[in-house]
């Protein structure tokens, strides 16, 4: 593993929980041929409010410094659109290694307290291990109150009245017949890797 | 009449239900039976599978073991869903040591993927399968002079890019042109809406809609399609206070792109529910 960064770079324990989850994406390997050109950082549609750039994050991982990035709003902002992905020269799929490293910082506690991914993130995941759905309106409603902002509620309140009046807010939520199945197959993963 | 399996996709039942009803009325029309998969759970979706990307796999895995059953491709019209089923199937196929995991875990709920189904894009059934001339056989109000901006998001061309480039995807070009409309060119057809980040980030967010509302609208559109329930409701919904915050007014219908293609197939308010839509297309339905 040694080549993966520079000689004589100290590990941090986050870059160790790092090197372990990588191994589960496709062709991890290829992060070692970065050449720090920065077609990620210039493909990114949102890296101009990234405190740290997409370019920026093998550079802090080679010397050993990823706890930075976990602790910044980097890869909060990250909207999945992969074009860092189809553009990188080396083929790295530095879209999937961001979201290694948002459940690095989930896991270990390490994302600022103001962002806001991940309290939808716990939401989202909430509601879906309990219809096996996603139940928007219940899934939202609960994120704006975590969040404590009846200002930003109030200013959803408008849009989802309109929403409801079209019958594209549902207030009940469905839930599916297989839910025992998929706590089944949920328990058996978590068990997987405990081992 | 050829038959598909059909994910609808959890914003189908809530969000994007004008979505879900013009794309099952359109599929019908032209010769392609969906037949809804029975029990089908959430895909894991970009918000679950960016914070805990094996549990959004094993979601995504039941879908798969539930669809090989039926033995048909499996049809979506969600780029997100499209975009985790696919990867699921990748992993599952693949050498990494997530196959083994998932398969363990299906195991649990006595069920066993084998790698055989074909994860599609409704687009990608239309375009591809149905094809050129029997849609155009089917079009009875042609949509002439329509000027349409084809939108297709990110999760559909990249990471993969299956049917078309990554960067430049033209099959819902193609789609459009041979419906009688006119697709028109603007380079960000193909880049971000900000996904998720309107409800985190929105201010992020709301500058990338304002690129690719502007974009569309200089480029002569006057109304945009899209692939994607998320893109459409951040197209869609968010006009007005984007208008106000850019100094630009925004008046952009926006449609799901089944909705487009059973205007030209004749279709009325209750196949494709444009009424539903948060912005205005009487101005157009009336044209055709």
């Amino acid at each position: 593993m040694a080549s993966v960064v520079q000689s004589g770079t100290d590990f941090s324990q986050v870059n160790e929980l790092f090197l372990k989850e990588l191994s589960y994406v496709p062709e991890w390997e290829k992060i070692k041929a970065c050449i720090q050109c920065g077609t990620c950082t210039a493909s990114c549609p949102t890296s101009w409010a990234m405190e740290y750039k997409p370019r920026e994050i093998v550079g802090l991982f080679r010397a050993g410094m990823l706890e930075r990035v976990l602790r910044s709003n980097t890869v909060w902002m990250c909207a999945s659109c992969y074009y860092c992905a189809v553009r990188c020269p080396s083929g790295i799929r530095l879209a999937d290694i961001m979201y290694v490293l948002r459940s690095l910082a989930i896991k270990h506690g390490l994302f600022r307290r103001e962002e806001a991914y991940p309290a939808l993130a716990r939401m989202f995941a909430g509601v879906v291990d309990r219809y096996g759905r996603n139940a928007e309106t219940e899934m939202l409603t609960r994120y704006y109150l975590s969040r404590k902002s009846p200002f930003g509620m109030a200013k959803q309140l408008g849009l989802a009245l309109k929403m409801f009046r079209r019958g594209r807010l549902p207030l009940l939520p469905k839930a599916i017949r297989g839910q025992r199945d998929l706590e089944k197959i949920m328990a058996r993963l978590k068990q997987e890797e405990s081992e | 009449m050829r038959e598909y399996t059909y994910y609808p996709g959890c914003s189908a039942e809530a969000s994007s239900r004008p979505y879900d009803v013009s794309a099952r009325s359109v599929a019908e029309a032209v010769g392609a039976r969906l037949i809804e998969l029975e029990d089908w759970n959430c895909c894991g979706a970009t918000t679950y599978m960016s914070v805990e990307e094996k549990r959004a796999m094993a979601l995504s895995a039941r879908n798969l073991a539930l669809a090989e059953k039926e033995n048909r491709d499996l049809v979506t019209i969600c780029n997100g869903c499209y975009c985790v089923l696919s990867k699921t199937h990748e992993c599952m196929t693949g050498n990494g040591g997530l196959r083994k995991q998932l398969a363990n875990a299906l195991q649990a709920a006595d069920l066993e993927y084998h790698g055989t189904v074909r994860v599609r894009h409704l687009l990608d059934v239309l375009v591809n399968d149905v094809g050129e001339e029997a849609i155009r056989s089917k079009v009875t109000s042609e949509l002439k002079g329509l000027r349409v901006a084809p939108y297709y998001g990110c999760q559909l061309s990249r990471p993969k890019g299956r049917f078309g480039d990554p960067e430049f995807p033209t099959a819902l070009d193609d789609l459009l042109s041979w419906l009688g409309a006119d697709p028109v060119w603007y380079p960000l057809k193909a880049k971000c809406c900000g996904g998720m980040l309107m409800t985190v980030q929105a201010d992020v967010c709301e500058k990338l809609v304002h690129r690719l509302l502007s974009a569309a609208v200089d480029a002569g559109a006057e109304c945009l399609a899209t692939l994607c329930p998320l893109c459409q409701i951040n197209l869609e919904a968010y006009q007005e206070q984007i208008s106000r915050k850019y100094g630009r007014r925004y008046d952009l219908p926006i449609f799901y792109f089944t909705q487009i293609v059973g205007l030209a197939l004749g279709m009325g308010n209750e196949e494709l529910r444009l009424s539903d839509n948060l912005t205005q297309s009487e101005a157009i339905v009336a044209r055709y």
